[in-house]
């Protein structure tokens, strides 16, 4: 299986290196069709760094407009033409812009990019498998990943704009082509990429089941599993059990839009014209979306925390503290996310007594997340810390972890969501906890394997200057947002001035406008010192670089397909023996001594 | 121009911080990397340090600057408990923010890698995350216990001398219908909408009920200490009643009437006072995105004493007598007077 690999800066088959000698693959095989799960992975990485990019510029145009709303910006009308005409972000725009930022930081970047690449990454790595069970639907995955980039792309050029209904796409305002511009073909494309995207999360995560399940080495019983292969079972579970119902909820919608049924509508006169459409209801489709809408949150949210449990360990030399309990939280979680969905609509006049119910069960889900945050902290205290670009960023993600986590234990008791419900507070909660948490998982992933990707590092002090001004560009951006909310400023406002109650914000905007540009344009420099490390990091001279325990670093500086070149190796221990019987660390395949201390 | 200069101050900087990150990487070459990896971490170490306290700082400096820029006192009896439960909540979140907060930076700060420090070989102690399973739960229990009790009372039934008013969402502006002198709201069916024919609610005339509802858009008139009962509805699209004041929230549904009960406890009047400012009026903002003009999308609420309410009541005709003029005693010997049809005002 072991093949020479000549160049895997070329990953993605931009480059081009027809003449390297492949014997028994063309370049096609090899870097763009490929069924080798690390190619694979990057194509990910490397897709959701692109739609990372266009995400995160379109928050930059909007918070200007939210920063700046009397001030004209010229060159924006030069880029947009009528969408910024005389240099304003016109409402419509505006709201193309927040639709397609959060559906795809959400989905494309934080679903596709975060799991679709460590899931591919480290699943054959870390579990000892040559590849995914099915390398051929691994590949599917991401072709469909990317065809759902594609329509979504095209959707943000049609005449009309793209989709503008907010992320979350409720009808009847998404059903009805007459309630504005965004609602006409733009949202047709959305839901058709929606539907794309999630046939492309299932071919992945039915595989990562399957892989996980099957294909561990020897001796890797389901106890020695490294975390952040746990975590990526649990959110390809969540994933698999969850996605098929937005599809759903999604079809159904065009069907509403398109074929003239009535899930969704009841009594509606819009634009002055009278629908026949009576009996739907729209509160089902709510169901149908946060049905996905909440174990998304922890798709996104469990492989960031179980690479960061991974990397504390590794940064600390010291075993994660609790791993059993830290597959029980996980569990938990996992479990939980399936039963708390309604917290999202208490103040559609949900019944208070169902309210009351899911009030409980989304309360309980702090329970196994504290335990989580004591077992990091408990991970940390009395370590020999390394303060690699990946454990500064574990460690940045701990603390937002826990300032958005105990944010959530206010907007998850419905008598305080009925006042904070859909404000500002709403968005500075779930950006701390879910955006940038999981953003510093993905980052600190990218910085710890990044040896293993592409046989290079990558800079270290742009990495030191890309954490900290992401940490305190984070905490600035976000945290006096809470008290906009306090005051009850709406989600969505582009202008506040025209309110009596929501205009004192002014200065507060304008600060919060700046840094966000600083922490854009210092995201920017991160994806430079990704490319230009590809091709010109410092190179690995050592399999092991970080010195860690888990199978990955036993595979060759640059793995071919198939992983190992001989024999993959038997496992023999838990992958966290860190500073045991004295030795800093001991690799999962090492046999167990005749006197070794047990654990 | 201005755009040209700050895009090539920008790539500048970056120019330099690029060959500064270079040169760093010679130096570490240099002089072993090693020692340098060494001296990073402890650079790094400190500024984790620097960063838990000028956070910290920064979180009291935060509050100073807008403290007083949210809400004051809540505006109804609902609101009260509302804010009392965020105080409770804030005050426990805000004791384990600082803790785990503290820990976390402290733990890394004080245990970075030292020449003849030993990590600490600790994979389990089942007492302690006993301990911190315990803990969280029961302070858990109590907030739901509490957030229970204040949710059944707020979302349970309304008193039985609660007015009634209907508020109607729609792209983007509100509607608003009095139930009138016999205290019921008349009958009403979508697809009699007919802005034309002065029935912008859609009423079904048939129903007596009707005949003394009266119709208002934008502005809606409430009495001070008394509950009212807001039936809630929406002509288009999901639109959200939305009022900070109050501290209250629902959603606006086609097809799915809602309700919300309280008790305005402050008059618009003793609000402007309290606030000092002489524009202050009660906001109902939308809250749910609802398209284009969402954020205009403003309705206002005059809370007053019941003279007041009497006196503005007094002036409305019923909608009923509007749409039929030829039922109205007042219209009578004057047929010609043309229904001047209501149009939304949006601002801007």
């Amino acid at each position: 299986m072991s093949e020479t690999s000549t160049l895997h800066a070329g990953a993605v088959g931009h480059h081009d290196d027809h003449g390297h000698g492949h014997h028994e693959q063309s370049f096609i095989s090899k870097y763009i069709f490929s069924m080798d799960h690390k190619t694979i992975g990057k194509q990910f990485l490397i897709t959701g760094i692109v739609w990372a990019i266009i995400g995160g510029l379109f928050s930059v145009l909007f918070r200007l407009q939210l920063g700046y709303p009397d001030q004209t910006f010229p060159i924006l009308e030069t880029f947009f033409g009528h969408w910024a005409k005389g240099g304003q972000i016109q409402p419509e725009f505006y709201y193309g812009l927040v639709t397609i930022h959060g559906t795809v930081l959400v989905f494309f970047v934080l679903t596709a990019g975060l799991s679709g690449t460590f899931a591919n990454l480290l699943i054959p790595l870390q579990i000892g498998a040559r590849d995914m069970a099915s390398p051929f639907m691994n590949m599917l995955s991401y072709w469909f990943f990317f065809l759902a980039g594609i329509v979504m792309l095209s959707s943000i050029f049609v005449h009309t704009g793209p989709a503008s209904g907010g992320w979350t796409m409720y009808p009847p305002l998404s059903a009805l082509r007459q309630a504005g511009d965004g609602q006409k073909i733009g949202t047709d494309l959305w839901l058709i990429a929606m539907a794309l995207f999630i046939v492309s999360s299932l071919l992945g995560g039915l595989n990562y089941i399957s892989t996980i399940l099957n294909m561990r080495t020897k001796g890797m019983s389901m106890t020695r599993l490294p975390l952040p292969i746990w975590a990526m079972f649990f959110t390809a579970v969540l994933g698999v059990l969850s996605f098929p119902v937005l599809l759903s909820g999604a079809i159904l919608l065009l069907f509403d839009r398109n074929l003239g049924t009535s899930f969704y509508l009841s009594d509606i006169v819009v634009n002055g014209e009278i629908l026949p459409n009576e009996g739907g209801s729209a509160i089902l489709y709510q169901h149908l979306f946060w049905f996905l809408g909440h174990p998304e949150v922890y798709i996104i949210l469990l492989p960031a925390m179980g690479m960061v449990s991974e990397i504390l360990s590794v940064s600390a030399r010291k075993p994660i503290f609790g791993y059993m309990a830290m597959l029980g939280s996980m569990f938990a979680i996992a479990i939980l996310a399936f039963l708390v969905w309604a917290h999202h609509m208490f103040v559609t006049g949900l019944n208070p007594f169902l309210g009351s119910v899911f009030v409980l069960l989304t309360l309980l889900i702090a329970v196994p997340s504290a335990i989580k945050v004591f077992n990091w902290l408990t991970t940390l205290w009395r370590g020999n810390i390394r303060f690699t670009p990946a454990a500064l960023f574990a460690i940045g993600f701990v603390s937002l972890f826990i300032s958005g986590g105990l944010t959530g234990i206010f907007l998850g008791n419905s008598t305080i969501d009925i006042h904070l419900h859909d404000t500002m507070f709403v968005v500075a909660h779930f950006h701390i906890v879910m955006g940038v948490a999981s953003f510093f998982g993905m980052f600190a992933g990218v910085y710890h394997w990044f040896p293993k990707m592409f046989g290079r590092y990558m800079n270290n002090t742009l990495a030191y200057i890309h954490f900290w001004v992401t940490m305190a560009g984070a905490y600035l951006i976000f945290w006096p947002m809470h008290y906009q909310g306090l005051a009850g400023v709406p989600r969505r406002y582009l202008d506040k001035k025209g309110w009596v109650s929501f205009n004192q914000f002014a200065d507060l905007d304008k600060m919060i406008t700046v840094v966000s540009i600083i922490v854009f344009a210092v995201q920017l420099m991160f994806v430079f010192n990704f490319f230009y490390s590809i091709y010109k990091g410092r190179k690995v001279t050592t399999t092991n670089p970080w010195e860690a325990n888990t199978l990955e670093w036993t595979t060759p500086i640059n793995p071919g397909h198939g992983n190992w070149a001989g024999e993959i190796p038997e496992v023999h221990r838990w992958p966290y023996d860190y500073a045991k019987d004295g030795r800093d660390f001991i690799p999962q395949t090492e046999p167990v001594g005749a006197n070794e201390s047990k654990h | 121009m201005q755009t040209f200069f700050i895009v090539a101050i920008l790539a500048l900087g970056f120019i330099i911080t690029f060959q500064i990150a270079k040169a760093s990487e010679y130096v570490a070459v240099l002089r072993g990397y090693e020692r340098s990896r060494k001296q990073t971490n402890k650079i790094n170490g400190f500024l984790l340090l620097a960063f838990l306290i000028i956070g910290l700082i920064g979180v009291v400096y935060c509050n100073e600057r807008l403290k007083d820029k949210i809400l004051g006192a809540p505006a109804s009896d609902h609101g009260i408990l509302v804010d009392r439960m965020l105080y409770v909540t804030l005050a426990i979140t805000f004791i384990v923010f600082v803790l785990t907060q503290i820990a976390l930076f402290w733990f890394s700060y004080k245990y970075q890698e030292k020449e003849n420090q030993k990590a600490f070989y600790f994979p389990h102690d089942n007492k302690l995350e006993m301990i911190w399973t315990v803990i969280p739960a029961i302070t858990l229990t109590i907030l739901v216990g509490f957030g229970i009790f204040y949710w059944f009372k707020i979302t349970g039934p309304a008193p039985k001398d609660a007015v009634q008013v209907e508020v109607v969402g729609k792209q983007f502006g509100w509607e608003f219908r009095y139930p009138g002198k016999d205290q019921v709201l008349g009958k009403k069916y979508f697809k009699n909408v007919n802005p034309a024919a002065s029935n912008p609610a859609g009423q079904i005339w048939e129903d007596p009920a009707n005949h003394d509802d009266i119709f208002v858009e934008q502005e809606m008139h409430l009495v001070v200490n008394k509950p009212v009962q807001l039936v809630i509805g929406a002509k288009d699209v999901i639109h959200d009643v939305g009022l900070a004041h109050f501290r209250l929230k629902m959603d606006a549904v086609p097809g799915t009437p809602t309700t919300m009960w309280f008790t305005p406890t402050v008059t618009t009047a003793d609000m402007r006072k309290k606030t000092g400012n002489p524009d202050f009026v009660y906001e109902i903002s939308c809250d749910q995105m609802c398209g284009k003009g969402h954020w205009s999308m403003r309705g206002v609420i005059v809370v007053e004493t019941q003279e007041e309410y009497d006196a503005w009541m007094a002036s409305k005709k019923p909608q009923y007598l509007v749409a039929n003029p030829d039922k109205d005693p007042s219209v009578k010997k004057d047929t010609a007077a043309a229904p001047v049809p209501v149009t939304a005002a949006v601002i801007r």
